[in-house]
């Protein structure tokens, strides 16, 4: 790997072989292995993979955030090009929410319920920048503005519970942006909410984000939400990356049997389908992960190697995948 | 908020006249009054006469009307034992008892948060252990046997402290307070220990498991997220959720205080109405038994009250009519 400093446009957010495990009695459970990607600025890198796959536990590792027992046991994490994963805690503090805003799944708990939205609003923008406590206030108003909440004035002095889900996510939406974050992590930011206010809260996140100039990790299990959003997109499976590349690549010509079978089990609207395709068994459990690759045991193509040595991410076409089938082309690639 | 504060006193009445109802009963069911007053020899004009005097004679919801505007009125009669209205009788033992019971309530509460908090926050450090270890003690060792340890130790062997009575008491009006001289502050500090020892500990306990909830809530993680201070995490966004439940048992807590002074006015022979209603008991002395009765409710009652105007402030949930839910989107 070069150096990044030497890189003419290094990466924003740079994960590098990142390793989260679980210490318990019966041994150490590995829930994010050696899970490697890049975020470059004002780019939407969309997480995708099965509950249980590690995506939300990769997102908490970055901003530091993870439940104990649960630990960051290898690898780095680089915030323009400087280590951000071992800082002492009152550094990575001031990196959350300045630098790395966060937009969680449950708007309806995500905000305390005693304060109103603009007390927690002025106290996350005075804390970052270097605001009076009036000019945080029209600062705040002038987010909830932005994130398209009527009467904002007004609003400003209410309570959440006078809110409602969709409009919940929007003041969350306000607060991950309010000082100005260069990354944002949005962890499931639309499956607590009801289908039409879904499509809402992406376009918003979306824009926003644009027009902040911020770049985003968003994490989900929604492949729609991808497609329309995302630069590129990494599907997960058992904590690792089975598939890496842009959206379009991943999307019409996914590579690793795993997004083949994940992309297969969309309905697509165009054209009809007489049934779709299921992808036999389930995630295998962290304490019972394969030797080999972690899908073999349900991929219709595996063979020999895969139930013995573990796949590394291959080069093919726009994309990487983690597969056997693809070893060749690398080979190719080097003989050439 | 009118129509609650109007409720929650309709509601406050009616536990009132109930108790009201239940100190009454005791007239007619413990004991016969005329008897003790009279002792063993007496005639029956003479019976008759003080059953006309006290009122007696007549049916007993005349005499219950006339026990609950008597009562409403601070009139609980003559004390069978001392012979003595009975108002004047608990207006001379209640400052006692209250200074006891605020002392107790606030060592109880200015301590037990603080504690709570701590073991909740930093729940794996040495300290915290010992205050738990420590708050198991408190509350499973009974009142008695913590007062008698204290007199034991600072009382006989160490020599420090008074083993019983309130000391000098200086008189404010017709209020009688210990708070003004040094005997009577030192008479105070093993009384009180022993009374708050067991809200503490029930105090501590229920911050601390409060707070470990409230740590584990999206909205902690979430204030995390935003980069807050852990001082603002913990004490502004933290402690105000764990506070909500808190209050209400804080509140319950200092109604029992003040009512279970009873024991540890015993074991120190502390001058208060509970002192005076165990000995009003020994001698069937109704009156000051009802008036105890009724007391010790209403201070209940009007805590309780205090409780639920208390949630009004803490928690806006409750404050703001649900009316003003925006729309979907």
């Amino acid at each position: 790997m070069s150096a990044p400093a030497t890189r003419a446009n290094r990466p924003l957010l740079d994960v590098r072989n990142l390793h989260v495990e679980f210490p318990t009695r019966r041994g150490r459970l590995v829930a994010v292995d050696d899970v490697s990607f890049h975020i470059d600025a004002g780019e939407v890198l969309g997480v995708v993979g099965e509950s249980g796959a590690g995506k939300s536990l990769t997102g908490a590792a970055i901003i530091g955030l993870l439940e104990p027992p649960g630990r960051i046991a290898g690898g780095e994490v680089l915030l323009d090009g400087k280590r951000i994963d071992n800082l002492p805690a009152e550094q990575l503090r001031r990196i959350r929410g300045r630098q790395i805003g966060a937009v969680f799944q449950d708007p309806l708990t995500s905000l305390d319920p005693l304060f109103t939205v603009g007390q927690q609003l002025t106290e996350t923008i005075t804390t970052h920048l270097d605001l009076s406590e009036s000019e945080a206030r029209n600062r705040a108003i002038e987010l909830l503005r932005e994130v398209g909440i009527p009467g904002a004035e007004r609003r400003i002095d209410h309570y959440p519970h006078q809110f409602s889900g969709g409009m919940r996510q929007r003041v969350v939406i306000a607060l991950a942006l309010c000082a100005q974050p260069r990354l944002i992590i949005a962890d499931e930011p639309t499956t607590a909410l009801d289908v039409s206010i879904q499509a809402q809260i992406i376009t918003l996140l979306k824009r926003l984000c644009r027009d902040h100039g911020a770049a985003v990790m968003l994490v989900t299990h929604d492949m729609g939400v991808i497609a329309e959003t995302a630069d590129r997109v990494a599907v997960m499976y058992a904590g690792r990356i089975a598939e890496i590349g842009p959206v379009a690549d991943v999307i019409q010509r996914p590579r690793h049997p795993y997004t083949v079978g994940l992309m297969g089990s969309i309905p697509k609207l165009d054209r009809a389908v007489p049934r779709l395709v299921q992808i036999e068994g389930s995630m295998p459990r962290l304490n019972a992960i394969p030797t080999g690759c972690a899908f073999n045991p349900r991929c219709p193509k595996v063979f020999e190697r895969c139930r013995i040595e573990r796949p590394e991410l291959f080069p093919v076409g726009g994309s990487a995948a983690a597969c056997w089938l693809h070893a060749t082309t690398l080979a190719e690639a080097a003989r050439g | 908020m009118i129509a609650y504060i109007v409720q929650r006193f309709l509601q406050s009445v009616l536990v009132m006249a109930a108790v009201g109802f239940v100190a009454f009963s005791l007239f007619a069911y413990v004991g016969d009054p005329i008897t003790i007053m009279l002792g063993q020899d007496y005639n029956e004009t003479e019976r008759a006469r003080l059953a006309a005097q006290l009122g007696l004679d007549r049916p007993f919801y005349v005499q219950f009307f006339k026990f609950a505007v008597n009562a409403m009125q601070g009139d609980f009669g003559i004390s069978y034992r001392l012979a003595r209205p009975v108002s004047a009788v608990i207006r001379e033992r209640l400052p006692a008892t209250l200074e006891l019971s605020l002392v107790a309530a606030i060592l109880a509460l200015a301590v037990g948060l603080p504690m709570g908090v701590y073991t909740g926050l930093r729940r794996d450090s040495w300290l915290s252990r010992v205050f738990l270890t420590v708050s198991l003690i408190g509350v499973s060792l009974p009142t008695f046997l913590i007062g008698i340890l204290l007199i034991l130790v600072f009382a006989v062997i160490l020599g420090w402290l008074p083993s019983f009575g309130r000391g000098q008491t200086v008189m404010l009006g017709w209020w009688s307070t210990g708070f003004l001289t040094a005997s009577g502050l030192k008479a105070l500090i093993l009384p009180s220990i022993t009374l708050c020892l067991f809200q503490l500990t029930l105090i501590l306990r229920l911050v601390r498991s409060e707070m470990l909830e409230v740590l584990r809530t999206d909205y902690i993680k979430f204030a995390r997220a935003r980069g807050l201070r852990d001082r603002a995490v913990h004490f502004r966004h933290a402690l105000r959720n764990t506070l909500v439940p808190v209050i209400t048992i804080a509140g319950l807590q200092l109604g029992a205080i003040i009512a279970f002074a009873i024991i540890t006015e015993t074991v120190f022979q502390w001058p208060g109405m509970g002192l005076l209603f165990i000995q009003s008991v020994s001698a069937t002395d109704i009156p000051v038994m009802a008036a105890y009765l009724c007391l010790i409710s209403f201070v209940f009652v009007v805590i309780n009250f205090i409780v639920d105007l208390l949630y009004y402030v803490v928690d806006p949930r409750l404050r703001i009519d649900r009316g003003a839910v925006g729309g979907h989107g």
